[in-house]
């Protein structure tokens, strides 16, 4: 019984290893050929020409960055209530089970929230609809990733604090945060990595350029929506630019996964 | 267990006649929840002494202890109900401001608890609370503290290291220090050595001692031997009540209760 456990475990293992195994090679064997200088250094290009992707990347750079700025700390103070403040009550258990929804809805759901409710009455897509979108989506991760990490921090530790005659606001900044910050810091990189790879939100919302746009008020250039586009073309060179973007996409969600790794493990260890 | 041990039927009349009372505990009863925890307990602590709880496991001792800083108000299911006067003030009265009372009534866990910063800020932080000082102050009051708890001469050198990179003694020495450098009138201590190694804890019981001069300390112990070997004053506590209370070698040597008798010569518990 044992062993069959332990072989059924492995062939399971193995079938999803094999899969990813594929599709990062395919991405890599497609991508790499790709990845040129003129990728960093010009526009996304219209079909027959050269060209790269610039603004497709500034674009999710802006886009990401925004997003996080703008639900970073929303999402760490709503944690912080969950954790600290919402032992009594109804609003903390309503609230965290709404975050449990938003944290799982499609992100499509998300990006026509978005485009309903601000692109309809602005009448144009733009980049503010696109951070909207993908503030969003950081959100629930932030809030639920910080409540977890400060529902580890010992309640000795609070106490100690307390003892000492701190007031409530006090232990949290300066304890329990503290004590927390690499579990916090982890899922917020863990957010923008989830962000990073958002099409169905941005589709809706910050449309795509073909320019170079740093304007936020107007549609801007993603890498997201670029590959979406780019690889439905028949234009070859136009697919070569799309496997060149998913390479990109994936390079950076793994580096900051690892990084993510590597700070939660250092800062665990050495607090 | 009909009869209820009345303050003046477990008090040591003589002997705490003569003593300075810091804390005087009147007919206090505390609840988790629905349990009743402590039943009608009353206690006096003299100021300058070391008074230790006795007693087997769940019978409130550490309970007690914490109702004197009011540490059982961050859960709001806790409740107690009675007076404890501290200074001539019923500290249980509503009025009371809790961050004020910690300030002046210290404490240090079973556990130790640095937090996750600096060892000089682990001292420092609580000072900051309720002080302003210069530079050179609050290094001077960082040195005293840590001297105090015998841990300078092991840390001078890295005061700016975590906390958290000290052994387990060296973190509760720790711990006290950043109780006494709040210059409190009260150390509550809960079971502080039972997470130490026996060189550890002589140290700490070394330092217990030397505290007394300064601090009115109240202690709970699961160790009589340590009860017998720091403390002034002892309460065998059984079942949310206290049995009996007096001078340490009076419990120990010519106990009043059976009750208690049978606990200190391990026949129970």
């Amino acid at each position: 019984m044992n062993r069959f456990n332990l072989f059924m475990s492995l062939v399971a293992t193995a079938f999803g290893l094999f899969w990813l195994a594929w599709i990062l090679w395919t991405l890599f064997d497609a991508g790499l050929a790709a990845v040129r200088p003129e990728v960093f250094t010009q526009m996304t290009p219209p079909p027959g020409n050269s060209g790269g992707l610039l603004n497709a990347i500034v674009g999710s750079l802006i886009m990401a960055g925004g997003a996080t700025l703008l639900g970073t700390p929303i999402g760490i103070l709503a944690g912080v209530y969950l954790a600290e403040f919402g032992r009594r009550g109804w609003l903390a258990p309503t609230t965290r089970f709404i975050n449990d929804i938003l944290l799982s809805a499609p992100s499509i759901v998300i990006g026509l929230f978005v485009y309903e409710a601000y692109v309809f009455h602005v009448k144009h897509f733009s980049a503010i609809a696109g951070i909207l979108a993908l503030a969003l989506i950081v959100i629930p991760v932030v809030i639920r990733t910080t409540e977890n990490m400060l529902k580890l921090v010992p309640d000795s530790l609070r106490e100690a604090a307390a003892a000492l005659g701190a007031p409530q606001w006090k232990i949290i900044v300066m304890v329990t945060l503290r004590a927390a910050r690499a579990g916090v810091l982890t899922g917020i990189l863990l957010a923008v990595a989830r962000i990073s790879g958002e099409t169905a939100p941005l589709l809706f919302t910050a449309l795509n350029n073909q320019f170079w746009s740093v304007n936020l008020d107007a549609p801007m250039a993603n890498l997201p929506v670029v590959i979406f586009q780019f690889a439905m073309s028949p234009y070859e060179d136009w697919q070569r630019l799309a496997w060149a973007g998913a390479l990109l996409i994936t390079l950076s969600v793994l580096a900051l996964n690892i990084f993510a790794r590597v700070i939660f493990r250092n800062r665990t260890a050495s607090v | 267990m009909t009869s209820r041990p009345e303050l003046s039927a477990s008090a040591p009349g003589e002997a705490l006649a003569r003593e300075k009372i810091k804390i005087e505990v009147r007919n206090l009863d505390f609840y988790y929840g629905k349990f009743h925890a402590l039943k009608n307990v009353s206690l006096v602590i003299p100021e300058r002494r070391i008074t230790a709880f006795i007693g087997p496991s769940g019978c409130g001792k550490s309970t007690l202890l914490r109702t004197f800083n009011r540490m059982y108000a961050l859960y709001p299911s806790q409740e107690a109900k009675g007076e404890i006067v501290v200074d001539g003030e019923d500290i249980l009265a509503s009025r009371q401001d809790l961050n004020r009372l910690r300030a002046k009534i210290g404490m240090v866990f079973q556990k130790p608890t640095p937090f996750p910063m600096s060892i000089y800020d682990n001292i420092a932080f609580g000072v900051r609370l309720y002080e302003r000082l210069p530079t050179r102050e609050m290094d001077e009051r960082v040195e005293w503290a840590l001297r105090k708890a015998a841990l300078w001469d092991e840390v001078k050198d890295k005061l700016s290291q975590s906390g958290m990179s000290l052994s387990g003694g060296q973190q509760q020495r720790l711990c006290i220090a950043r109780g006494i450098a709040v210059k409190p009138e009260v150390l509550l201590l809960d079971e502080p050595c039972s997470a130490l190694d026996p060189i550890s804890t002589a140290r700490i019981e070394e330092l217990i001692s030397e505290l007394k001069s300064d601090y009115t300390i109240v202690m709970v112990t699961h160790n009589m031997q340590q009860a017998a070997r720091v403390s002034d004053y002892t309460a065998y506590m059984y079942l949310g009540e206290i049995i009996e209370f007096d001078v340490t070698d009076q419990i120990f040597i010519t106990p009043k209760k059976k009750q208690t008798e049978d606990y200190i010569t391990g026949r129970f518990g």
